[in-house]
């Protein structure tokens, strides 16, 4: 066993994930004069941040004056249905517009107003145009500028690495193991702070829009870590992914398709939203739009592969496919449908996760020393339910913020934490084990059963039964994953990396799961079939999960920190104010639809 | 259901061989999909590369059927099905595993290059007219299939001398950004090697996000250096005149 090699780097800050969050993490920290290191499951620049699609929301207002951050909190509050950390919520409301023209000022070229601005575009639950945007590649544009920055800046990248476990010293961060997946290599970092920026959970679900990296790692390896994990239940469906061809179930089609006046339509030719939410149709928030989608297909009014119609045919061609390339592309190429000629068919997909790490809102630590979130990984920002555009938003906000909660805790830091051999000793055990256990069943196998369950028992809707039967599953599939086998060498080998991302989804599965039995209501995108109304007093907790000492997890409700009397101020003069704006909003869509 | 054989490289830098299997075509199915098959039912330590599954994150390049292609974007149905298909690494780059090639010289190239300096005082104000054009050139997604397809790398492996058209691009994309002050010339000529280029455009044809390499990015450059050395009544007005 001590025969096993590892490599050690050392670093004072160590940023866990690539993406928007860890990249604009990585840059606050290498700013400072720190040394930092960089990991990134897959090569630099591929994180999923890419994928988004949409834009970036910042309450600049060239597009539409009245905007505020004040609008902006209040949508955003609003659409999380109340349950978001209201200081969240107010950091970001505040500082996105800054974020954003910075991306500008490190060379990001967004779509221009006439006179020369960022051009702003409407999105659901957004009051205002507040979209800042580059076509319907915005992630792409925001990804290659900050990693151009962060590879100026001198931060030590490790690609193609993976992370399977945080070490400590006591309660305090201490480090990391883990591997390079292109020869296996084992690697120990040493660092005094760690940023996790992992990104989402999306493959715990059969139809899902992430891409395999989205495994919640960063979840698990806080958890485990002895973090608390945040309102887990909610899970954003979102509402329009593909349907069809199956290769490509659950790849996302961009709800700016929806703001540029795409229609939603059932087998019968009817516009489903004038059911679900007349006033704001199409650009009701992702929870509702999914929820009317998965209705019609199961009441029998769906289309052939079962979805419903987006149709943006009746538009000019010409500007669908400026508005809207990727898009186009997408459907041609992988669908064969020509999208201004023909409708699409779209249906809900796994997407997002407004859950994650719980850290303190302003230094976005978590309750373990050292160890920071930031990004889709760490809870709070979004409540019950995300808005779109405000992802980007967020990773640039509280990517920096954890940036500088991770520079200030190193400074403050009294005591260099020291490696214990133990813990670097169970890594290493843990992942070379799967090649030396007997056994037929490989973690695919697992991982199938587990996207299966996840999908049917804790998916858009929610019973008590279907979740006692999940949770049951999930204990069964439990023990499974302890005996999966990998075979062949540890060389870029897909199989036996799936052997440990499995134990993250199991983890996240579970915490899923058990916060959304707990919670005995619907709201935002936690449907129960058997609690179909809010309930204040489910309003008043948010769930928590931690791991016990006996190894098994537990939930708690956990009341809300309460709302300071300025911001509810705000909250309910942004109220008064919001009929006439939706009804602006919905001439201006009107308008746009007609072009 | 009809089964397609494939012919997938399996292998590592030491050397390898095409190895058989058939997988099961369902309707609408892309190259990677089958990789997908082949690794949960025959071959679970197949390397692959693939992130997005939706052509946006340049990941799954490969040379299916000898062209340099994305494994997600290449439906089954748009090759012969009597034949079988073969899927190789990229020939460009030394190889990890299977289909997964190291791929670092393009970020080493990457660091070479000075990044975006914005003019002194600007006001930030800028017409989509301008930034039109380096907006196509900033859809790039690092897929690499330009790299592994300009002979200049391909089969002269001249690496160390010339940075491949994707680098070009990057390059062109900031000297095209209508804010920027950075003067990249000399090393566009010197370190990128532009010179190498000899306007084949194979690299345009492989890019699957459609960018006019060589028309909008390269020969532009090219006439930018060619002012800067090769015009001397050129050269003193810009020393003059102070301009790029
Ligand atoms: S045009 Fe130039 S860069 Fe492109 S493939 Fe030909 S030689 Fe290479
Ligand atoms: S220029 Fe095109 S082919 Fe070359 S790396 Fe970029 S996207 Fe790929
Ligand atoms: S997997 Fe992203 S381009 Fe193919």
């Amino acid at each position: 066993m001590a025969t096993v090699d590892y490599e050690t780097h050392e670093h004072d800050v160590l940023v866990i994930g690539s993406g928007g969050a860890g990249l604009r993490a990585a840059i606050e920290a290498s700013a400072s004069g720190l040394s930092v290191g960089l990991v990134c499951k897959s090569l630099l620049g591929k994180a999923h941040t890419v994928m988004a699609e949409g834009g970036v929301a910042a309450a600049m207002g060239t597009c539409d004056q009245d905007d505020s951050w004040q609008t902006h909190f209040y949508d955003t509050m609003n659409g999380g249905k109340m349950m978001n950390s209201w200081r969240m919520a107010q950091l970001h409301a505040q500082q996105a517009a800054d974020r954003v023209r910075e991306l500008q000022e490190w060379g990001a070229l967004f779509d221009r107003t006439p006179s020369g601005d960022f051009l702003q575009r409407d999105f659901g639950g957004h009051q205002f145009r507040r979209l800042c945007h580059v076509g319907d590649r915005t992630g792409l544009e925001m990804i290659r500028t900050l990693q151009d920055k962060g590879v100026h800046l001198g931060i030590e990248v490790y690609m193609e690495c993976a992370i399977t476990r945080l070490l400590k010293d006591g309660d305090q961060i201490a480090g990391a193991f883990g591997y390079f997946r292109p020869d296996g290599r084992f690697i120990v970092f040493r660092a005094k702070a760690i940023i996790l920026a992992c990104g989402g959970i999306g493959r715990s679900y059969k139809v899902t829009s992430n891409s395999w990296e989205c495994t919640g790692d960063g979840h698990a390896l806080a958890y485990e870590a002895g973090a608390e994990l945040l309102d887990m239940e909610f899970v954003q469906f979102h509402p329009t992914g593909m349907v069809w061809p199956p290769g490509v179930e659950g790849l996302l089609v961009t709800e700016a398709v929806r703001g540029e006046g795409g229609k939603l339509t059932n087998n019968k030719g009817e516009r489903i939203m004038s059911k679900y939410d007349p006033d704001r149709m199409e650009l009701s928030t992702r929870d509702v739009v999914a929820r009317a989608i998965y209705t019609e297909v199961k009441e029998g009014r769906g289309t052939p592969h079962g979805g419903c119609y987006l149709d943006v045919s009746y538009k000019n061609p010409a500007t669908v496919i400026r508005k809207l390339p990727s898009m186009y592309h997408q459907f041609k190429e992988l669908a064969n449908v020509d999208i201004t000629k023909q409708a699409m068919e779209v249906g809900p997909t796994t997407h997002y996760v407004m859950g994650g790490v719980r850290v303190n809102p302003d230094t976005q630590q978590s309750r373990v020393p050292g160890l920071f979130a930031a990004g889709e990984c760490a809870g709070g920002m979004h409540g019950g339910n995300r808005l779109g555009g405000n992802s980007l938003s967020d990773l640039l906000v509280f990517g920096r913020l954890a940036g500088i909660g991770a520079v200030d805790f190193v400074k403050g830091l009294k005591k260099q934490p020291s490696l214990d051999q133990a813990q670097v000793d169970d890594a290493v055990v843990e992942m070379t084990a799967p090649f030396e256990r007997e056994g037929a069943e490989t973690a695919y196998d697992v991982h199938a059963d587990l996207q299966v369950s996840m999908q049917h028992n804790v998916g858009i809707f929610r019973t008590e039964a279907d979740l006692a039967v999940g949770i049951e599953n999930i204990g069964k599939l439990n023990e499974r994953a302890k005996k999966v086998v990998a075979k062949g060498g540890r060389a870029f080998n897909p199989g036996w990396h799936l052997t440990r991302e499995l134990k993250n989804m199991l983890i996240v599965s579970e915490s899923i799961a058990l916060s959304a039995q707990q919670r005995k209501e619907s709201r935002a995108s936690h449907s129960r079939l058997d609690y179909t109304e809010f309930d204040p007093e489910w309003a008043k907790v948010n769930s928590v999960v931690h791991k016990g000492p006996d190894g098994k997890m537990v939930i708690e409700a956990v009341a809300k920190d309460p709302m300071p009397e300025e911001l509810t101020k705000i909250l309910a003069e942004q109220k008064e104010l919001q009929p006439q704006r939706e009804l602006n909003k919905k001439e201006r869509l009107a308008k746009a639809a007609k072009e | 259901m009809p089964e397609v054989n494939f012919k997938v490289f399996r292998g590592n830098s030491e050397g390898g061989e095409e190895v058989d299997y058939k997988v099961e075509v369902t309707e609408g199915m892309v190259v990677l999909d089958a990789m997908f098959q082949i690794q949960q039912t025959k071959a679970p330590d197949l390397a692959i590369r693939w992130n997005c599954k939706a052509a946006k994150c340049g990941s799954c390049s490969a040379e299916i059927n000898g062209k340099p292609s994305l494994m997600c974007k290449t439906r089954l149905d748009t090759l012969d099905p009597s034949k079988p298909v073969t899927v190789r690494p990229m020939r460009a780059f030394p190889i990890i595993k299977d289909l997964v090639t190291d791929v670092s010289f393009n970020y080493r190239v990457n660091k070479t290059i000075p990044p975006f300096k914005p003019k002194p005082g600007t006001d930030w104000k800028m017409l989509q007219e301008d930034v039109d054009r380096a907006q196509e050139f900033r859809k790039c997604i690092e897929c690499f299939l330009c790299q592994d397809t300009c002979h200049v790398l391909r089969d002269h492996a001249k690496h160390e001398q010339f940075g491949g058209p994707r680098w070009l691009i990057r390059a062109a994309s900031l000297e095209m950004h209508p804010l920027d002050v950075e003067d990249r010339i000399p090393m566009i000529r010197e370190k990128l090697g532009i010179g190498f280029c000899n306007i084949t455009k194979c690299c345009t044809e492989v890019c699957p996000e459609e960018i006019h390499i060589t028309d909008n990015a390269i020969i532009p450059l090219k006439e930018r250096v060619v002012d800067r050395y090769y015009d001397p009544i050129g050269k003193l007005i810009r020393i003059f005149t102070g301009n790029k």
